[in-house]
């Protein structure tokens, strides 16, 4: 096998934090090397300094044997080195075709070729089977499409390395396993690939073999054959992580109820008709593909907007008022689905988060006055109980990692103990061991007596946390089955649409409950 | 009421349109090249009327006057150029700047032209532009002589129209300057500078700017007093809007309003009884009123005034 990329002895810090220690890791032709870790590993910054958007503090790149000149792009581009960065790189209002082309050719050029643009794209796309319309504008494209065209992007630039940033964490199951077919299959016409990740089935199903980054060391390298989740996880963490399981609980009355609920045009697709029920101390997990209504029903149940039609009835009765403001007077806490925009202000700081909408409550503030001391001590407790890192009760919350922001968010929400609690994508980034504690807190929320409506498109996380599913569809919500009869094909049906089955076992429930009365 | 459709008639008119939107097509270009990279530049007022002064001067002083238009550019490119340090490597606010600029810029140009000048109170006059009528074309009766008996630097702005659309829409360059305005982050992600990039459209843009104002000195009018842009830049920097960041509409917008301006100034001696500052208003609550149209559909270059830094987000 060819050594095409080399990385030796890579250090990086910034200020007094050491971002990569030592690095150092290879690359064969026609192989997939995983970078594995957790965020804040330093496997960004390592693959930022063989793109030349960071010049290392010691260490050397080569490729194929030549050294690469740092801190420049250009050099990484014209050596054969593609960047498939984890935030697309793509200008939404121009077309997809000018997004490849932009600087392929030299500046200065009175005329640019588009002709022979728009062919080397075509043949590209015909040849690895990624479908591209040349014409269309960036943002008429799913999230799919773009990272299809970042990929095109690196191939146009005639990429022979492709590294691709942890490629899969905007898109759905569906959408990855077709990026993970296209990856094999540009590995096998020779291309050769670094693909980061903190996802251990990932890894696992993708790789040829895997480099573990801790703490910006390199702390072991394994073909992906002779090792196992179990062992990843641990050598990624550095000690043993479980998720939390379920345990049973009391459960109580009804504390939410929808009744075909229908909302059109707010928060994207449409709710075309959902009907749920959550007791005290249950979890409904709400499963589906993104983009079938389900971000709708979280924003519905938050008080975002009032249903078209249909009732949205909490502890029995239908709220007054169908705000924000109604939503956190009834108890309802709400975990939602992009932290970064509504969960948090960037640029405010941690306690004027984690007060901000309990703000006008008498515990914060007293006659328009602010209760500083009360608001900071608040945040200081959820900081110390939440185990949130990094945080300061000033510090900017933009500073924390997508695990901790979440966490503070999760202290914020459930301080407030509410009887009910939406949480939409709650785990949806974060790694191993920040999906761990993530579960933990759901649980305990059940475990107080709390109705947990989770809404979420992994699997896994709902067969784990929930009592019972529904699968969303198109806008609808199927039938619900218990979760100890669910696994993933069946769960696969439900979210295609298919609810034969469901509706069976769901039958089959109905007629016990009949039995029992 | 007829005297309203006489005037529509007369060659003057039409004449005095292409000769008013001159400067606008000169600034309205320059700021639409800034914003097209991602960066408001309000330091056009300023500039216009740094250009109007530098022009003058250099005629002035002795160079003819293409000496002169050249004088304004470089000026330009000198404002252009601070202006780009500020707001692109040091990432300071555009709007501030912006406006420092336009204040710096409008001072110096008085002050310098009264260390040129300090005694006269009526300013000193040079020969400005004289129209140069096109051959052949200049006969053609009404389009003749509005469309082509026009001086030097309008046929060149409307030249520049031409040649800023081809550049935007057909060279790898343009490309590149658009990316760099809708998302700095791509642009360079393919090896593209966007700092580099910014900081040369951006003194390119000021110059036009400049020229724009220069215009004013030697076509238009054939001296320098100090409120002679009276808020040209501003409108430009409506215009760019209304065109939705396009040359060619630029070109539409400039015309159109310079159509209210020329317009007015004739109702002015044809209606009685009427205060003339209400024609006065007229060409910019019309503008007003298309921008209110046009901007609606317009399409922002999505990084406008977003600093870029590498590695931030």
């Amino acid at each position: 096998m060819t050594r095409v990329l080399e990385l030796d002895g890579i250090t990086k810090r910034f200020g007094s934090v050491t971002a990569n220690e030592d690095v150092s890791l290879h690359l064969d032709r026609g192989e997939i090397l995983a970078l594995l870790g957790e965020n804040g590993a330093g496997k960004t910054t390592l693959m930022s300094i063989l793109f030349g958007h960071y010049t290392a503090d010691a260490g050397n790149v080569r490729i194929e044997g030549q050294l690469l000149p740092p801190g420049r792009p250009r050099a990484a581009i014209a050596a054969g080195i593609g960047m498939v960065h984890q935030h697309f790189a793509l200008a939404p209002n121009l077309s997809v075709l000018d997004n490849v082309m932009t600087g392929t050719e030299p500046l200065w050029r009175l005329r640019s070729d588009r002709r022979a643009g728009r062919a080397k794209l075509l043949a590209l796309s015909e040849k690895f089977g990624l479908k591209v319309d040349p014409d269309a504008m960036v943002s008429e494209l799913s999230v799919g499409e773009c990272q299809r065209l970042e990929i095109l992007k690196a191939l146009y630039n005639d990429a022979r390395i492709l590294i691709l940033d942890e490629p899969t964490a905007v898109l759905t199951t569906q959408e990855a396993e077709g990026l993970f077919n296209t990856l094999r299959d540009m590995a096998a016409k020779g291309l050769s690939l670094v693909f980061i990740s903190h996802k251990l089935h990932e890894v696992m199903s993708a790789s040829h073999r895997v480099t573990v980054l801790r703490r910006g060391r390199v702390v072991a390298e394994r073909r992906t054959a002779d090792t196992s989740k179990e062992e990843l996880a641990e050598l990624m963490v550095g000690r043993k992580v479980e998720r939390p399981s379920r345990t049973d609980t009391a459960r109580g009355r009804v504390l939410l109820e929808g009744r075909d609920l229908k909302v059109g045009g707010k928060g994207g697709a449409s709710l075309k008709g959902a009907s749920f029920k959550v007791r005290a101390g249950e979890t409904l997990g709400i499963i589906g593909v993104s983009g079938n209504g389900q971000t709708t029903l979280a924003g519905l149940v938050s008080g975002l907007y009032p249903p078209d039609s249909g009732a949205l009835l909490v502890a029995g009765e239908a709220p007054r008022r169908h705000d924000v403001p109604g939503a956190i007077a009834a108890g309802i806490g709400r975990i939602p689905e992009d932290r970064n925009t509504e969960g948090a202000v960037a640029e405010m700081t941690t306690w004027e988060n984690a007060v901000l909408e309990r703000i006008w409550s008498p515990e914060f503030s007293s006659r328009g006055v602010v209760k500083r001391a009360a608001a900071r001590a608040a945040t200081e407790a959820i900081i110390r109980d939440y185990d949130v890192r990094g945080a300061t009760v000033d510090g900017r919350i933009r500073l924390l990692s997508g695990g901790n922001m979440q966490k503070l968010i999760l202290g914020r929400v459930l301080t407030a103990d509410p009887s009910i609690l939406v949480a939409a994508q709650p785990s949806r980034g974060l790694d191993e061991g920040a999906i761990a504690g993530v579960h933990a807190r759901l649980l305990e929320a059940r475990g107080r007596g709390a109705a947990v409506l989770l809404i979420s498109e992994d699997l896994d996380e709902v067969i784990a946390l929930s009592d019972r599913i529904q699968a969303i569809a198109g806008g609808k919500l199927s039938p619900a089955i218990p979760a100890d009869r669910a696994d993933a094909r069946l769960l696969g049906l439900m979210m295609a649409g298919d609810w034969s089955a469901a509706r069976a076992i769901a039958g089959e429930g109905e007629g016990e409950k009949h039995h029992a009365l | 009421m007829s005297a309203f459709f006489d005037i529509l008639l007369t060659i003057g008119m039409w004449e005095a349109v292409l000769r008013i939107a001159t400067p606008l097509i000169f600034g309205t270009l320059g700021v639409l090249l800034c914003e097209r990279v991602g960066v408001l530049n309000l330091g056009i007022e300023g500039i216009m009327s740094f250009g109007a002064m530098a022009g003058w001067l250099a005629v002035y002083s002795g160079g003819d006057l293409w000496a002169g238009m050249l004088a304004a550019a470089l000026a330009g490119l000198m404002f252009g150029l601070l202006h780009a340090l500020m707001t692109v490597p040091l990432g300071l606010s555009q709007h501030v700047t912006g406006l420092g600029i336009t204040l710096f810029a409008s001072s110096l140009s008085y002050y310098i032209f009264r260390l040129a000048v300090p005694t006269s109170s009526s300013p000193p006059t040079v020969e400005p532009f004289r129209p140069l009528p096109v051959p052949w074309l200049s006969d053609i009766p009404y389009l003749g002589p509005t469309l082509f008996n026009q001086t030097a630097p309008t046929y060149l702005a409307l030249v520049l129209v031409g040649m800023l659309a081809w550049l935007l829409y057909r060279t790898p360059l343009g490309l590149a300057l658009r990316m760099t305005g809708e998302n700095p982050h791509a642009a360079d992600a393919q090896g593209i500078d966007p700092v580099r990039l910014r900081i040369g459209t951006i003194m390119v843009g000021s110059a036009l700017m400049a020229m724009g104002g220069a215009f004013l000195t030697l076509a238009a009018f054939n001296s320098f007093f100090p409120t002679m842009v009276q808020g040209r830049g501003w409108i430009c920097v409506a215009l760019v809007v209304f065109a939705s960041w396009r040359p060619g509409r630029a070109l539409l917008g400039a015309l159109l309003f310079a159509f209210f301006d020329a317009y007015q100034l004739r109702l002015q001696t044809v209606v009685d009884g009427v205060p003339y500052q209400l024609f006065l208003m007229l060409p910019y609550l019309l503008s007003i009123l298309a921008l209110i149209v046009m901007a609606r559909r317009a399409r922002v270059p999505h990084a406008l005034m977003q600093p870029y830094r590498r590695g931030e987000r």
